[in-house]
């Protein structure tokens, strides 16, 4: 029993610990690639090319006081951000990084997940949704205006784009017939043809959009809109608390990244079955680092969405495409000649 | 045909892709950065920076306190009190700029019938305190000893505009 409680915790650790250096390191590539895409240098000061500069900012928040507002709800104000960090964090427990068979040690390669759950798409969909309770009740215990504004606009704009995901998600379930993620990568292997981004490219879009949009980033950032409401949800925040904040953010966003990678791009499988000799995780990480520079470049380029527009395009453009894909897909796999077509990406 | 046309552009997001494009080519130029401490940018002959009262060769100073600076110093920042000097000139026995209040605008500068108060190039002079910020005449006055070559050198460079 202790032995199996000390594989876990090792397991979590060996996910939570790149995680978290990952997020630190992602808002210093944000930094670089944005000071590229402006002709600047960006950060190249702390460290050896700046790459210290992430662990100067973690040791300022950490170092700076935590303010709490007069009159917020304490209990709530400081609950918010682990709210909204938890979620983002256990997500990654069902994210298959490749699989193992331990240099032959053992017979069967094994998934490389914390826990290679059978209901594991339907998991991260249920948690990450989630995530916007820390965001309501940061917004609401501030006891600010311009908070609570932030705080609305989020929750609007999740609940939105989280249908358009979750039913873009339901034409790769119907490929794969499978809710396990490794079921859904081992279904794509074989090379890139074998993906489901070339029979399912517009939810391929869909999915990543409205990821850009559930994790709040450019250009849906609305609910911290600096011109009209300041920071939104956090405005109060600061020192390590914001920092809480704004590690969920990222987390969030190489989650989607890896999501995206596993549903569409093929997970750990190669491009081309030549190239399987290079492990798997390396290529999800790749993939997910492609889609980590995209996020980035979409900052980098895009001015921001007014909020009806953001509105329309996640409830009349996305909304009826995804279910019109579902259908296309579903009569698809019943009609003869079609099926065969279709068949060609089902296990 | 049109609605065609604009469909297929909304679909492929070709508007988006050209402004990625955009930003991604600037990922590949030329960065105008300028590391500062180590890199400079160049100054113009007219930079209004720490402000100098120069002497004439000989060794006297200039200034003889007509208190033009002060009246025309839009921040208040000069006070000058003067005085007889045992040759019978009129003299200057205080002159202060508060560089806290100064705004440098330079008026002081084009006040002066004499060239004797000028601002230099020099704008490191950061101080902690508002006391060391605080120039009396004795350090303006070793300003202008230690900066008269640069001072020269540009009111020379600029002589052929004003």
């Amino acid at each position: 029993m202790a032995i199996q409680a000390g594989i876990w915790a090792l397991e979590i650790l060996a996910i939570a610990v790149p995680v978290a250096l990952g997020v630190a390191y992602t808002t210093y590539f944000e930094r670089r690639v944005i000071g590229w895409a402006q002709a600047r240098k960006g950060c190249n000061r702390v460290g050896w090319a700046g790459l210290l500069q992430p662990i100067a900012d973690g040791l300022k928040l950490f170092m700076k006081e935590t303010i709490i507002p007069t009159r917020a709800n304490k209990f709530l104000f400081v609950a918010a951000p682990v709210i909204s960090l938890v979620p983002a964090l256990i997500a990654f427990a069902v994210i298959p990084f490749g699989q193992t068979s331990l240099f032959g040690l053992w017979a069967s390669p094994h998934v490389m997940a914390i826990s290679n759950l059978n209901i594991g798409v339907l998991y991260v969909m249920a948690i990450s949704s989630l995530g916007i309770y820390g965001i309501l009740m940061a917004g609401w215990s501030s006891n600010s205006k311009y908070a609570f504004l932030g705080a609305l606009r989020s929750s609007g704009q999740m609940i939105s784009y989280e249908i358009s995901m979750g039913f873009a998600l339901v034409t790769v379930l119907m490929l794969a017939g499978s809710l396990n993620l490794a079921d859904i990568v081992r279904a794509q292997a074989g090379g890139f043809w074998h993906w489901y981004a070339i029979p399912l490219f517009p939810m391929l879009l869909v999915y990543f959009i409205s990821g850009c949009a559930e994790t709040n980033r450019v250009p849906f950032d609305l609910p911290e809109g600096e011109a009209e409401i300041v920071a939104g949800y956090f405005v109060e925040y600061s020192g390590m608390w914001f920092a809480v904040f704004s590690l969920a953010e990222y987390a969030a966003m190489i989650l989607i990244s890896l999501m995206t990678s596993i549903l569409f791009l093929g997970g750990w499988n190669a491009p081309i079955p030549l190239l399987d000799i290079v492990p798997g995780t390396v290529w999800l990480l790749l993939k997910a680092s492609f889609l980590m520079f995209m996020f980035i470049w979409f900052r980098a380029s895009f001015p921001r969405y007014r909020y009806d527009q953001l509105m329309r395009l996640g409830w009349k453009v996305f909304l009826p495409w995804t279910l019109g894909w579902i259908a296309v897909i579903g009569i698809a796999m019943y009609v003869p000649g079609l099926s065969e077509i279709i068949g060609f990406w089902r296990p | 045909m049109n609605v065609i046309k604009r469909a297929v552009r909304t679909w492929l997001l070709t508007e988006l892709w050209r402004g990625l494009m955009l930003t991604g080519r600037y990922m590949f130029k030329k960065k105008i950065t300028v590391e500062y401490p180590e890199e400079r940018t160049p100054l113009s002959p007219r930079f209004r920076g720490l402000h100098a009262l120069r002497r004439y060769e000989s060794g006297e100073e200039r200034c003889i306190a007509c208190k033009l600076c002060e009246v025309v110093c839009p921040a208040l920042a000069i006070i000058i009190e003067s005085d007889e000097r045992e040759d019978g000139t009129r003299r200057t026995t205080r002159y202060d700029i508060d560089m806290t209040k100064c705004i440098y605008c330079g008026l002081c500068q084009e006040a002066c019938p004499v060239d004797a108060i000028v601002e230099t190039q020099e704008f490191e002079y950061a101080a902690e305190t508002r006391k060391a910020l605080y120039y009396t005449k004795d350090m303006l006055l070793d300003n202008g000893d230690r900066y008269e070559s640069q001072i020269s050198a540009n009111l020379t460079a600029d002589a052929r505009y004003s």
